[in-house]
Parts: C-alpha cells; sequence; structure tokens
C-alpha cells in the first residue's frame, strides 16, 4: 500500500505542556532548525501512526491567540493563513490543559474559524482528579464540532488515541463553533460580499494583523476596510467577549468543578516564593547552588576528559608515522577538539538547571519578584529570563527579550545581556581560576574557587545592570510600559522533557563551537609551525650558535630551540606585533593570540593555548592543558606567566569584554541595525581593556 | 465612585465593570480581563508592585499602572 505522510500542526498556549506531547509523539526523532530568514526555532518530528502510515508534527511556537504580538507568534499565523505553504497542516492539534482550559479555548475557538480539521487535546487530565473536576466529553465534543483526546502527556496516557484521531482526521468537522462575525454584522457582510472566496476570519486576521500574506492583495483589503487602530482593538475585544461568552456557557454545561478538593498547594507556595525576605533568600540560594556545583560536580567527568585527550594526543604522535600530518593531527586537531569536549559537563549542568527552573513554573515568579527592582534600572522582571538564560548563551537569551512588551525596556534588555557569564566564558574562567586561586574550601564546605566563579558571574550582572541604568538615563524613548506575565502552576520537571533540552542545547553548542574551534586551531597549528625562511628555518643553527659557549644539556637545548621556532613562526611575528598594546595588561604575546582569537567565540581561547602550548612544548610530563599553562614560564626572568595579576586581569577582561561574533549578529538581527552590536562591542571592549589595566597596573 | 482594580487588597474579589482599551494590552484582554469576568487579588510582589491575580481562573501578574485602567465592583466576601 502506498505510503502517506500526514502533516500536523501542534498548536497551543505557553505552559499547557505542549512540548512533552510533542515529544511523547516523536520520541527523539526529531529536529530543530529555524524558520528562514528568521530566528524562530523550528521543530519538526515524525510519529508513526501505524504500518503505513505516519505523521510529520511542526511543533509551532507558544501562543495564547492569533493576535500576535511577536515574530514567534506571527510564525503560527503565517503557516495557518498560507495553503501554498510546505508545511500547511492537514490536521490542526490544539492543545490545552485541564485546570486553564477556558482561557486555552480561546485560541482554539479562533482555530477553528479558520476551518482546518482540528482536534482538542486536553492535557495533565492526571490532575482532574486532584481538582475536582469533570468534563461531560460527547458534550464537549458536540458544542465545538471536534473530537477531544483527553491526554496525560507526563503518565503517558491518551496518546495512542490521540495518533488514531490524527489518523483519522478526514472525519473531522471543519465547521466552526460560534460565529464571531455577529459582532459587527454590517462590516462583515461588506466584506463577505467583496471577497465571496475568501475565509471570513481570515480576511479579519489580514486586516487585523501585521503578517505577510501572499494570495490576497492586502492593500486593497486595507484600503477599503480601514478602521482606526483603536476602531479595530474596540472589535477584537468584542470579539474576545463573544468568544469568552460561548466558552464560558459550554464549560458550564460541559465541567464541573467541586471547588472544595482544590488545593491551595500553589497559593501557599506562592507566598514563601513571592516573600519579601525569603523569596529573594530562596533565589539567591538557587543561584549559590547552581554556581558551586558547576565547579564542583562537573570538575570530575572534565578532569577524566582532559586526561584522555592528552593521552590520546600522546599516543598518537607516538604511533603515527612521523611527519606533517601526524603533527597536524597530535598538536592541532587533538588539543583544539580537546578544548571544546571537557566543557561539555558543565555546558550540560547550566542548561540542565535554566531547563527546570523554567520548566517547574519557578521562573515566572522570580521575575513577578525582580519586576519593580528591575524598573529602577530600566529593565523589566521579564529581563530576568534574558539574563539567567544568559548564563546558557547570549544568542537564546537575547531572543528570549522578544516577550518584552516595552521596547525600550527591550533594547536595554538586548544591550547588557551580553554581560552576563556565558557557557563560553565558563572555560576561560575554570582553567584560569584553577591556576591562580587555590583549592580550599571556606567554613568546610563552601570551595573557594566556586566562590570566585560565582563573584565573576555576580560582576557580570552587576555591569549588566550598571549599564541598564545609565542606558535608561540616556535613551529618550517613550514607550507604555505593558507588562503581562502568567503564573503557571508548579510542576514537577519531566525527566524527559529536561533531557531532550540538554541533550539538544549541548550539542548545537558543541558543534557550532566545535567547527569554529577546529578551524581556528588548525590555522593557529599552521601558523605556529611554520615560518618566513630566514629565522625559522634556521632556528637549530642559531639557537647552537649563541648557546656554543655554554655547557647545557640536550632537553635545555631542544627547548629553546622550539620556543625560538615559535617565536618567529607566522604567530610568533603577529603576537610580537600587538605584545605592546597587551603588555601593560599583564599579557605576552601567546595570551594575546588566544584573546584576539577569542573573539569569533570565547571558549577558544583554552584552545588556542592548548595548540600554541603543544607546538612550543615537548616535555613528556606536562600534558594536560592546566599543566602546560602552569609550567609555562618567562623567558628572560624565570617568573610564571599566569601568576596573579596576569589571571586577575585576563578573567576581568573576559567578564567585560565583548567577544563573540554571534551574538553581535543576533543583536544586528533583532534591533534591525548596525547601531547598537557596534555600540556594544566598543563600549564593552573599551572598558574590559581599561578595567583589566588597571588591575594588573595595581596587583603586580 | 468607581473602584480601580489596583485598589483592591490581598485576597478580596471583585467583577470587572470597564476596562480603558487604549491603555490595556490585547493579550491581557484575552487573559480574561473583560468586563464582567471575577478578578482576584493574590499576592503583591515586594515593594509594592506588580500584582498577581486570578482573572477568569487564569493566574496573571500586570503592573499596579496597567491595573489603575480596570474598574471593578467588590464582590461581598463569602
Amino acid at each position: 500500500m502506498h505510503n502517506t505522510t500526514i502533516k500536523v500542526a501542534l498548536i497551543g498556549n505557553p505552559n499547557v505542556g505542549k512540548t512533552s506531547v510533542f515529544n511523547q509523539l516523536t520520541g527523539l526523532n526529531q529536529q530543530v532548525g529555524n524558520y528562514p530568514g528568521i530566528t524562530v526555532e523550528k521543530k519538526e518530528g515524525i510519529c508513526k501512526l501505524s504500518s503505513n502510515s505516519k505523521a510529520k508534527i511542526i511543533d509551532l511556537p507558544g501562543t495564547y491567540s492569533l493576535n500576535a504580538s511577536s515574530i514567534d507568534e506571527n510564525v503560527v499565523i503565517e503557516l495557518l493563513l498560507n495553503k501554498n505553504d510546505i508545511d500547511f497542516p492537514d490536521v490542526a492539534v490544539v492543545v490545552t490543559e485541564v485546570e486553564n482550559l477556558k482561557r486555552n479555548l480561546l485560541l482554539f475557538t479562533q482555530i477553528k474559524d479558520l476551518e482546518i480539521p482540528t482536534i482538542l487535546v486536553i492535557n495533565m487530565s492526571d490532575r482532574m482528579a486532584l481538582k475536582g473536576i469533570e468534563l461531560d466529553i460527547p458534550y464537549l465534543e458536540e458544542e465545538f464540532n471536534t473530537k477531544i483526546a483527553l491526554v496525560s502527556s507526563r503518565k503517558k496516557v491518551g496518546i495512542d488515541n490521540l495518533k488514531n484521531l490524527i489518523q483519522d482526521y478526514k472525519n473531522l468537522s471543519i465547521e466552526p463553533c460560534l460565529h464571531a462575525s455577529s459582532i459587527d454584522p454590517e462590516y462583515f457582510d461588506k466584506l463577505r460580499k467583496t471577497f465571496p472566496n475568501q475565509l471570513l476570519y481570515k480576511l479579519w486576521l489580514v486586516i487585523t494583523q501585521d503578517v505577510n500574506f501572499l494570495n490576497l492583495e492586502r492593500n486593497e483589503i486595507k484600503s477599503s476596510f480601514t478602521k482606526s487602530h483603536a476602531d479595530l482593538k474596540r472589535l477584537q475585544q468584542k470579539e474576545t467577549i463573544k468568544r469568552y461568552q460561548f466558552i464560558n456557557d459550554t464549560l458550564k454545561i460541559g465541567q464541573t468543578i467541586d471547588k472544595t478538593k482544590a488545593s491551595d498547594f500553589q497559593s501557599k507556595l506562592d507566598r514563601v516564593l513571592t516573600h519579601k525576605i525569603f523569596g529573594y533568600v530562596i533565589f539567591f540560594g538557587i543561584l549559590m547552588v547552581i554556581f558551586q556545583s558547576l565547579f564542583d560536580w562537573s570538575s570530575i567527568p572534565m578532569d577524566f576528559i582532559d586526561e584522555s585527550f592528552a593521552n590520546l594526543s600522546s599516543y598518537a604522535k607516538i604511533n603515527l608515522p612521523a611527519g606533517e600530518f601526524t603533527n597536524l593531527i597530535s598538536e592541532g586537531l587533538i588539543p583544539g577538539i580537546g578544548g571544546i569536549v571537557i566543557f561539555i559537563p558543565q555546558i550540560a549542568f547550566l542548561f540542565l538547571f535554566i531547563s527546570v527552573l523554567e520548566e517547574s513554573g519557578y521562573m515566572s515568579r522570580v521575575v513577578f519578584l525582580m519586576d519593580k527592582i528591575m524598573q529602577k534600572f530600566g529593565l523589566s522582571g521579564k529581563s530576568i529570563v534574558p539574563l539567567i538564560s544568559g548564563t546558557a548563551c547570549a544568542i537564546p537569551a537575547i531572543m528570549s527579550a522578544r516577550n518584552i512588551e516595552n521596547w525600550k525596556e527591550r533594547l536595554i534588555t538586548i544591550l547588557v545581556t551580553p554581560f552576563t557569564t556565558c557557557s563560553a566564558r565558563l572555560p576561560v574562567y575554570a582553567i584560569l581560576i584553577s591556576l591562580i586561586i587555590p583549592d580550599k574550601r571556606i567554613l568546610g564546605f563552601l570551595s573557594l574557587q566556586g566562590l570566585t566563579l560565582m563573584l565573576l558571574y555576580l560582576l557580570g550582572f552587576g555591569a549588566a545592570v550598571i549599564s541598564a541604568y545609565i542606558l535608561n538615563k540616556m535613551l529618550k524613548l517613550k514607550c507604555k510600559s505593558y507588562f503581562v506575565v502568567e503564573m503557571p502552576s508548579y510542576k514537577i520537571p519531566m525527566f524527559s522533557n529536561v533531557g531532550i533540552n540538554v541533550l539538544e542545547k549541548t550539542k548545537a553548542f558543541v558543534t557550532g563551537a566545535g567547527k569554529i574551534i577546529l578551524a581556528i586551531s588548525v590555522v593557529l597549528w599552521f601558523l605556529g609551525s611554520h615560518g618566513p625562511s630566514n629565522g625559522f628555518d634556521n632556528a637549530e643553527a642559531i639557537v647552537l650558535k649563541s648557546n656554543e659557549s655554554k655547557t647545557i644539556s640536550t632537553d635545555v637545548l631542544e627547548d629553546k630551540i622550539s620556543a625560538y621556532k615559535l617565536e618567529h613562526s607566522y604567530i610568533g611575528i603577529l603576537g610580537k606585533t600587538i605584545e605592546p598594546a597587551i603588555k601593560p595588561l599583564g599579557y605576552d604575546w601567546k595570551i594575546g593570540i588566544a584573546v584576539l582569537s577569542s573573539f569569533a567565540a570565547r571558549e577558544v581561547f583554552v584552545g588556542t593555548l592548548a595548540t600554541i602550548y603543544s607546538v612550543g612544548n615537548h616535555s613528556e610530563e606536562e600534558t594536560t592543558i592546566k599543566n602546560k599553562m602552569a609550567a609555562e614560564v618567562h623567558p628572560e626572568t624565570g617568573d610564571k606567566i599566569f601568576n596573579f595579576a596576569t589571571g586577575v586581569s585576563l578573567l576581568l577582561f573576559y567578564v567585560f569584554a565583548m567577544q563573540c561574533v554571534s551574538t553581535l549578529a543576533i543583536v544586528k538581527k533583532e534591533t534591525n541595525s548596525w547601531k547598537w552590536p557596534i555600540i556594544q562591542l566598543v563600549f564593552m571592549s573599551g572598558f574590559a581593556y581599561i578595567v583589566s589595566l588597571i588591575a594588573y597596573q595595581i596587583l603586580k | 465612585m468607581a473602584v480601580l482594580l489596583s485598589d483592591l487588597k490581598i485576597g478580596e474579589k471583585a467583577i470587572i465593570l470597564d476596562v480603558n482599551i487604549d491603555e490595556i494590552p490585547l493579550k491581557l484582554l484575552e487573559m480574561g480581563c473583560l468586563p464582567g469576568n471575577e478578578i482576584q487579588l493574590l499576592q503583591i510582589a515586594p515593594f509594592g508592585d506588580p500584582l498577581y491575580f486570578n482573572i477568569n481562573d487564569s493566574h496573571v501578574a500586570i503592573r499596579k499602572e496597567t491595573a489603575a485602567e480596570v474598574s471593578i465592583r467588590l464582590e461581598k466576601q463569602i
């Protein structure tokens, strides 16, 4: 028999468990990409329905209604209004949850008006008994002109039923469940008569929304049916009231709630978590735990990975036939890849924590708790989400600022988010801290290194907040301060959701950063092991000649030769050229190269040093990156290169500098101008230079 | 005289009479902040802002200045 693929669009409000329904349907059989031209995440997956049919499921961004207020929500409308889109669904699955049914149904009634076959999923059915909720499914199916799937994505109940409904989508009614046009019969009649071949609700959406619309002459509709902004909004309000009336009336009969069973667990927890003292104490405590664990728990797998790569590198060197190619592998590729693989544990932990905070519903409480304080700095409580998820990566963080309704607050959030310490800085911090801060514990359990790490995070956060304050005073923008945040009920995060999220994000980080690091380490290796003929090729002769009079062992002599070679390689020449600019900060030319190359991406720093030191170092014991750095001494004085002053200066530089090409690109996209990313680059890096300069000059 | 939503005390319930449509975002209307619906103040954030409501069974937080654009009628406590 012929194989069929049914196209399914998964639609729903935020916080209804849409993603876990998606995960249940597709398993790990999913891929994440971007919608063309915009940076909205596109998730799709394949679900096997029966032996000869499957469904392609698109997980659309969460939206409260078809009245879009962000580009994420626009994606939903653009797909549903465009029959020619290759992803245009055969069937729409609207996910709602049993505790917020009333509000969730608003979107459902709108989708029904588009006359697409629609299945209603009522999720979290396992909480019905607990909350004393009963539903008359046959009655609701009749009123809503649809089939209902009661699902508990948490308990994995009802998914097979949903699959059957998807397979039988052709039997679904496409009749709307209410007639919204009765809010202004005259206006809508005229609209219907002018465009008899078009769906009325679609026309209405085209008039009210700011979406691209291919088949209709948008201007034509607009000109003859224009209403003032206020009039349109009044009509939209009427429409919303009308829909709620229908929903309320239907649920009055189809849903019974035994209020005595409704536990006030949520309100009790809310009272503690948003308390004016405990709220902040708990929030701060959670942050503490995160940073302690980032340093403590992840050090075990990290040490293991570090050793393994060092062993692999020397194994390759010994066992592969000697020559250029082997050098490239053992000195360029393996240390370069090792430099990124080592940070997988920390990055995975970070994504894990952020994912748990979001999934549990706690993040919304933090938004609520912090809004008033953040307002003083020209930010919104919602800026907390970008600022916290900026600890993973500034790119998704800046995109998550889209939820901020007020443009000025959103712009400031975008501008200051890169100050928060992203996971790419973690490798740099981790290795420098372990070099300059002793591995001691305070009060027996607080690790001094962990505390230093937390201090660096706070410093970045402080820089973000202070520059927000300055920007707020400087920017003259008048914006209405809208702030609407849903407080979802508390949930224990689902292992599979968190797991898939962590896996996906870590994979994206490793492959994304991995490509850059790999390319840079190959280039660096080449530049480091080749040079203009004079100094480089005759290194051995020159060193031998200059040491003729002294009696030194062959080991030392060999080290001297390789050091001389490195200095006269292309990279050495480049480094020496920039040395005057960075010497006042306490960096030698090797660190300078590493800092310079990390303007592509910060995490390159460690990989760069690893590559440079592998080329320059031939002794057997110092195999791990850290040991190599610790052993590095000043050629004339014999002092350690990574002493306290240089370490602090480097750390401060990485706290403040804007060193990420991808972030600049995303800021350009989100603000739609080159002005803001350029200001960020100049201001942040200039400030970093000055602070590091001062710190080194004081400490040295 | 009309009572404003921003004057509500914690735990008090009210019925929404009118919303100033020019100052209220559509999103809030869609959350159920519409004339005729019931609203209850659940929490006030530290420093007095924002306010955390149960609107028509949705849990939503908004700023005080937005709440001042909604007029209400107090309900007797049951």
